[in-house]
């Protein structure tokens, strides 16, 4: 623990949290250089880089800034914004398991999505429908947990409750939709980044940047001293229900976000939290290592579903379920021997 | 004392860098009313009424402990004192304000919590926990500070946890952990702290270790202690002030040697007893009788 003082303010952080959020960083750029190179015109990494600060020419700046950039930028702020709401809801329930695809919300945030297709809605629509379904799902599964205040525990079974229910309707939704829309439909619900535009990171950008900043600094504190249990939270000056529902508004906010901008990404908002723990090696909720941990690893995993197979591309929900899956066996595994699950 | 001048006595010693000043000797009743009191509290879970009309007072620097039977709303009582649970009826006072109306962080200055159960997160050092007790003094801009940094320091030296500073909370024995969650109440450097049965979970000598640590607390700082205990032998040895409940209702307040007799304890518990003198400290002593007939619950 390091801490900087000028006169009256003071700063603390972590050497080795604060090496994993430059490195993490780091990776997740110089993923991106190597994704904005790739593909049927390739460009050397050094052309990348200038053609980012306008030194390309008018064919590699059409090719960098229009068509692949949007999609590379879309890809590391699902990642983080995903990775933050795993965060968040996971210091909050007290769960590891405690992220958005598994309590409901990214479910609540297909439907969304699902009926629009039905309706037969516009992409623009269709996100609109992702924000709405998660958002709701979010304001339902906190008010059926409400007993004069909301519990971890309680929230992760009505969540999952919900999860299953909603998993059964978004089914059904599928049967309702033409054949077009059914194919349409179920690369969204895999997770996709392709042909992704600066409209659909524009809303996420904005989120991103009011909402971290806000959580980070604004709410980090008092969700440290929430991690401590409610009665102490109380004793240090926090106000437990009050600093949690702004936290699980934020988070429905952020993982409903990333579902209109790449659809429901598997498992990010689970294992990006939980790695960052592991490279951190601090106790705590880690939002900014997180935030970090989530980009890289969602371009990352982009780049992967895009250049794995020669013939064709797979989309990244494939590659984030495939290493989420198995981190989470791995998770489950070293855990037990633990003794902790 | 009116609130605007108690208020300007306190902006005024503010001002000057002080604690408030203490209220002048020999002034009316009214104006010696202590810093923490529950007045016609009703406390009650969702349906289920502890405590109506209940009206406590925490004398000023002293060591007050809440005995009585279980289920009798002890602990309840000091959740609603420490503004853990929200009164049904009734309010707590705090330095003469509704303790609901005041900003949570400006409470959390003044007073101090140990709750019956709280969770060390996993792999936290005692170091951090502790540190995290400097929450209400800090902000953004001012995360830690020479003065945190010292607190904490002094904190965990009080109760001699220093040297586990870099150990993990969760391998630390019972007594230790608890003197932990101790030194975090006490870096929040409040003149009032609540305790909700520090002691249970706890074997004797280590309930002896935390008692004591209460006890020097409270003398050696002047702290004004308030805590839950369930030995009532215990409570009549370290309390400089008893409140003894039942059923919710306010039975009997004040020094161990006035309150603890053997009606009130008959009254209190339905045990019937002999109190004779503590031999080692003279404080009285709870001796249930031989060839009793128990009237638990009675």
């Amino acid at each position: 623990m390091r801490t900087l003082r000028l006169a009256h303010f003071s700063l603390r952080y972590r050497p080795r949290a604060l090496a994993v959020v430059v490195a993490a960083l780091l990776l997740a750029l110089a993923v991106a250089v190597l994704a904005l190179g790739r593909g049927d015109f390739p460009i050397a990494p050094g052309e990348v880089l200038r053609t980012l600060f306008g030194g390309g020419s008018p064919a590699e700046d059409y090719i960098v800034n229009q068509l692949r950039l949007p999609r590379i930028a879309t890809a590391l702020l699902v990642g983080a914004a995903l990775a933050l709401a795993g965060a968040l809801f996971q210091t909050l329930v007290r769960n590891p398991l405690g992220s958005p695809d598994i309590l409901g919300f990214t479910q609540g945030a297909a439907t969304g999505a699902l009926l629009v297709v039905v309706a037969g809605g516009s992409s623009l629509a269709l996100a609109g429908g992702a924000i709405g379904g998660g958002l709701a799902t979010g304001a339902a599964i906190y008010a059926l947990a409400w007993r004069g205040g909301v519990q971890g525990s309680r929230l992760v079974m009505v969540g999952i409750g919900t999860a299953a229910i909603l998993t059964g309707l978004n089914g059904y939704l599928l049967t309702r939709t033409q054949l077009m829309d059914a194919a349409r439909a179920v690369l969204w619900l895999t997770g996709s980044l392709d042909g992704r535009g600066w409209d659909d990171a524009l809303p996420l950008l904005i989120a991103l940047a009011v909402l971290a900043p806000a959580v980070l600094l604004g709410c980090g504190p008092a969700l440290r001293a929430l991690e401590l249990g409610d009665d102490a939270a109380s004793g240090l000056g926090v106000r437990p229900e009050r600093v949690r529902m702004v936290l699980l508004a934020a988070a429905v906010l952020l993982a409903s976000l990333a579902a209109a901008a790449a659809g429901p990404v598997n498992f990010v908002a689970l294992t990006a939290p939980q790695l960052a723990r592991r490279f951190t090696r601090v106790p705590g909720p880690n939002l900014a290592a997180s935030m970090c941990t989530g980009g890289a690893l969602l371009v990352t995993a982009d780049f992967t579903a895009q250049h794995l197979f020669a013939d064709h591309q797979a989309p990244v929900g494939v590659v984030t379920g495939v290493l989420g899956g198995g981190y989470l066996v791995w998770l489950l595994a070293t855990q037990r021997r633990a003794g902790r699950l | 004392m009116n609130p605007l001048t108690c208020r300007l006595r306190k902006a005024l010693a503010r001002a000057v860098g002080q604690r408030p000043l203490p209220v002048p000797i020999g002034a009316p009743m009214a104006q010696s009313a202590p810093r923490l009191a529950g007045r016609d509290l009703t406390l009650a879970y969702e349906k289920r009424t502890i405590a109506e009309g209940l009206t406590v007072d925490i004398p000023d620097h002293s060591f007050t402990v809440v005995v009585g039977p279980n289920a009798c709303g002890k602990s309840t009582l000091l959740r609603a004192l420490s503004r853990t649970l929200k009164p049904a009826a009734g309010t707590v006072l705090l330095d003469g304000r509704s303790i609901a109306d005041l900003p949570a962080k400006q409470v959390a200055r003044t007073l101090g919590l140990l709750p019956q159960s709280s969770v060390a997160p996993d792999g936290i050092t005692v170091a951090e926990l502790v540190s995290r007790g400097r929450y209400p003094h800090q902000s953004v801009l001012r995360q830690w500070s020479a003065e945190d940094e010292r607190v904490v320091a002094e904190a965990m030296a009080d109760t001699g946890v220093a040297d586990l500073a870099d150990r993990a909370v969760d391998e630390l024995s019972g007594g230790q952990r608890q003197r932990v969650w101790i030194a975090m109440a006490l870096a929040q450097q409040t003149p009032l702290l609540l305790l909700d049965e520090p002691t249970t979970y706890l074997d004797i000598a280590h309930q002896i270790e935390v008692l004591d640590l209460c006890a020097r607390l409270h003398r050696e700082q002047g702290r004004t202690l308030v805590a839950v205990l369930h030995d009532l032998n215990q409570a009549a040895r370290y309390a400089t002030h008893l409140v003894a409940l039942r059923d919710g209702r306010l039975i009997a307040a004040g020094p161990p040697a006035e309150v603890v007799t053997a009606d009130l304890v008959e009254e209190v518990f339905r045990l019937p007893c002999r109190v004779i003198p503590d031999p080692e400290t003279g404080t009285p002593l709870v001796v249930p009788t031989a060839n009793r007939r128990i009237k638990v619950g009675a």
